[in-house]
């Protein structure tokens, strides 16, 4: 056992699989935390943090994988055996006890002289600011004053960690940021290792020191706060930290990325031809003259935040989301540009297109006039056909003017046509990329939606083309 | 008019309810030998109760059996509420099945199985008191389960958690923590387990040794039987009884007002 190894607490490819309905709640998590690092634990609820959090305290067994405390293996330790406090969501206070014996309890348990227990018990109490609570009962505090009690419970057993589950989301906002500064205060003074559950993205931006962005029980991302927010990873980190506007895009010569329908310089160098997924943040957006910026569209939305407008613009299919002090009116038409450093690139999982479609009086796709045949039984859970009606689970007749369909089909299964009426839709070719066994094309259709497109004969830039998109390979979701 | 009928269905209820209970009472304290006979003031019946050593070992027996058996049937119902309560959901569906057969299973058949199962099967003497004492803690302990599961629901889960994080171990955290939490549940299924076991008939009648009596046991017979003396003396136990029940139950009554009064007090304290 190594005191001074300079990580505290190592989690070796953790996975928690709970037996009765075979849901994996962690999945093959791996994290080293540093002495005296404040830590969150990031992502939307069931996304397995407050899972992870429990296996470090004892209360839940990993399936499979090690805990190593100070090097030392404390997977399967009972959770008294720790030298590991946790705050909980709800404070957890023993009502029956008045203060002092809340936070006395775990001290009695470790046979120290009465005189002891009371200096630590008033010291850990002047540290949450609730000198002289000690013969108060838990009913008659309020929920900020039992937060600080309990904090003040874990925090005078000296735990080499605390552990924090999600412990202001029951506050309110004022309250809530007052105990950020304060707990953030306080780890600076303790030293002691903090491991923070939320899924409060600016909470956990505000007080880490490094954030485990989590999703669906994996780890999306670990860094510190700034490199998360201006560098994240992939979409799902992006669009959770922090407001963004995430976009397809491709690679279209050296650090030049088409996307939003316009084409961008940027900081990244990724190969040209690459499918990327390109983030803007909605602060970086230049608002410019209707004829001055790479990209124009009209205002949809324009709200007063305090500091600042979020204004909402329409871009033939895409749609901009801007943060700036300059208040445009809903349909005034602007121009959009951006610096290359307010473009983040990165390399796409996926590459699907995916456009919306109307649905029509007898229940068929409607796509700017054109039908898509589609099944919407299959689309919309417990639906069926009643005569000429299509009814949900409950019997409600289901009405088609308020549905919205989402199509999608990878670009693979889009093909150009000479015959500009032989498809769905169609466009002409703003770019064209070489692969090497075949061309890869940009085609900037009639509606303003750039599709992306494979072909393996070349094409002229400008051509006119029919795009045909096959009914059979195209999958729906109902656009909630 | 409405008014008046309302009052006169609340009055004859009540009369129909308890005008037995004070005929026995005021009977209890005369020297007739039947009721519909009358007689003059005395308290004959009650020195009889007392002073006869039959009686008196028979509602000590009685008592001491239902002290005994709430006792059990508290521990083991308090158990099994706490085991069910911190099991996976599948399990507490099935352990709450299992536990509401007994109570809504009639006692006759709950006594005389057990007393096939100890006696016959298992051979044990209805002589030892085992298959009495085992008979009354099944009957009790599944009603001590059902007033101490609510009061889990109330309390806080994650409080048990809290004491283990502390260091507690896991017998220190149900004792000091868990415990004081559902105690109010558990002292009310202490005391329906005491009124169940003075109350039970059947499962005591096949269960019990042939020289020992309960008190209903005992005044069934006594009741058919022909002996005046001890038949009179009953009355005097029942009303007895009746004031113990009255005395309890208004006790309880405050001590319910004491509890909402000082909650409503700490609600205005933090207000």
């Amino acid at each position: 056992m190594e005191k001074n190894a300079p990580n505290i607490i190592e989690l070796q490819n953790i996975s928690r699989v709970f037996d009765d309905n075979g849901y994996v709640a962690v999945q093959d998590f791996n994290l080293t935390i540093g002495r005296g690092e404040f830590v969150t634990f990031l992502g939307p609820s069931g996304c397995g943090k407050t899972t992870t959090l429990r296996m470090i305290a004892g209360f839940d067994l990993p399936t499979s994988g090690q805990i190593l405390l100070n090097g030392e293996d404390i997977t399967r330790l009972a959770p008294n055996k720790r030298p590991i406090n946790t705050v909980f969501q709800r404070y957890a206070l023993f009502p029956h006890m008045n203060i002092f014996d809340n936070i006395a309890f775990g001290l009695k348990l470790k046979k120290i002289s009465r005189e002891e227990i009371i200096r630590k018990v008033k010291r850990v109490l002047d540290l949450v600011d609730l000198e002289g609570f000690e013969d108060r009962s838990v009913a008659t505090l309020s929920g900020g004053q039992q937060q600080r009690i309990a904090i003040a419970r874990a925090l005078v057993n000296e735990p080499q960690i605390l552990l924090l589950d999600e412990p202001l989301g029951a506050l309110d906002l004022k309250m809530r940021k007052e105990m950020q500064l304060e707990l953030k205060a306080m780890h600076e003074r303790l030293g002691i290792t903090f491991i923070y559950v939320t899924h409060d993205q600016e909470e956990a931006l505000t007080m880490s020191d490094k954030i485990v962005v989590m999703s669906n029980g994996k780890i999306q991302q670990i860094g510190a706060p700034e490199d998360i927010y201006n560098e994240p990873i992939n979409a799902f980190v992006a669009d959770f930290i922090g407001e963004s506007n995430i976009f397809k895009g491709i690679m279209t010569g050296e650090k030049k990325v088409r996307f939003c329908g316009g084409e961008f310089l940027c900081m990244d160098d990724v190969p040209e031809g690459t499918l990327v997924d390109v983030v803007v943040r909605p602060e970086d957006v230049i608002l410019t003259g209707a004829e001055e910026g790479t990209i124009s569209g009209k205002v949809t939305d324009v709200i007063f935040k305090g500091i600042h407008y979020e204004i909402t613009v329409e871009s033939g299919k895409y749609e901009m989301v801007i943060q700036s002090t300059k208040t445009p009116k809903v349909g005034d038409t602007v121009g959009m540009d951006l610096e290359p450093d307010g473009i983040h690139i990165m390399i796409a999982e996926d590459h699907i297109t995916r456009f919306e479609a109307a649905v029509t009086g007898d229940y068929q796709l409607d796509y700017n006039g054109r039908i898509i045949h589609c099944d919407l039984t299959t689309v919309i859970p417990g639906a069926r056909r009643q005569g000429e009606v299509l009814v949900d689970g409950s019997g409600q007749v289901i009405d088609p003017s308020r549905l919205r369909v989402h199509v999608s089909i990878e670009p693979g299964d889009i093909q150009m046509s000479d015959d500009v009426e032989a498809g769905l839709t169609r466009g002409h070719i703003i770019n064209l990329i070489y692969k090497g066994d075949h061309y890869c094309y940009v085609v900037r259709t009639e509606h303003g939606h750039d599709l992306i497109v494979d072909d393996e004969y070349l094409w002229n830039m400008g051509d006119m083309v029919g795009l045909i998109l096959p009914q059979e390979k195209m999958t729906f979701s109902l656009k909630k | 008019m409405k008014k008046y009928l309302g009052t006169l269905i609340v009055v004859l209820v009540l009369l129909l309810v308890y005008a037995p209970i004070l005929i026995l009472t005021v009977y209890s304290f005369t020297d007739a030998t039947s009721i519909g006979f009358a007689g003059h003031f005395s308290v004959h019946n009650y020195v009889t109760l007392f002073t006869t050593p039959e009686l008196a070992d028979m509602i000590w027996g009685t008592v001491a059996l239902a002290l005994g058996a709430a006792f059990l049937a508290t521990i083991l119902g308090t158990l099994g509420a706490i085991g069910s309560f911190y099991a996976k959901h599948k399990w507490q569906s099935a352990i709450n099945l299992v536990n509401q057969i007994p109570v809504i299973n009639a006692d006759v058949v709950t006594g005389f199985s057990i007393c096939i199962l100890l006696v016959a099967v298992f051979g044990i003497s209805k002589d030892t008191y085992i298959p009495l004492v085992i008979g009354h803690v099944t009957l009790c302990a599944p009603f001590v389960y059902l007033s101490v599961l609510p009061k889990l629901g109330q309390m806080d889960p994650s409080i048990y958690e809290a004491a283990l994080d502390l260091g507690a171990s896991p017998s220190y955290a149900l004792r000091k923590v868990v415990l004081p939490q559902i105690m109010s549940g558990v002292l009310s299924g202490f005391a329906m387990a005491i009124t169940l076991s003075l109350d039970d008939y059947f499962v005591a009648t096949y269960t019990k040794p042939a020289t020992f009596d309960t008190i209903s046991t005992y005044v069934v017979n006594a009741t058919r039987g022909s002996q005046t003396e001890i038949k009179t003396a009953l009355w005097a136990l029942s009303t007895i009884i009746f004031l113990i029940v009255l005395a309890v139950a208004l006790m309880m009554n405050r001590m319910q007002g004491r509890t909402d009064n000082e909650r409503r007090a700490k609600a205005a304290e933090r207000a």
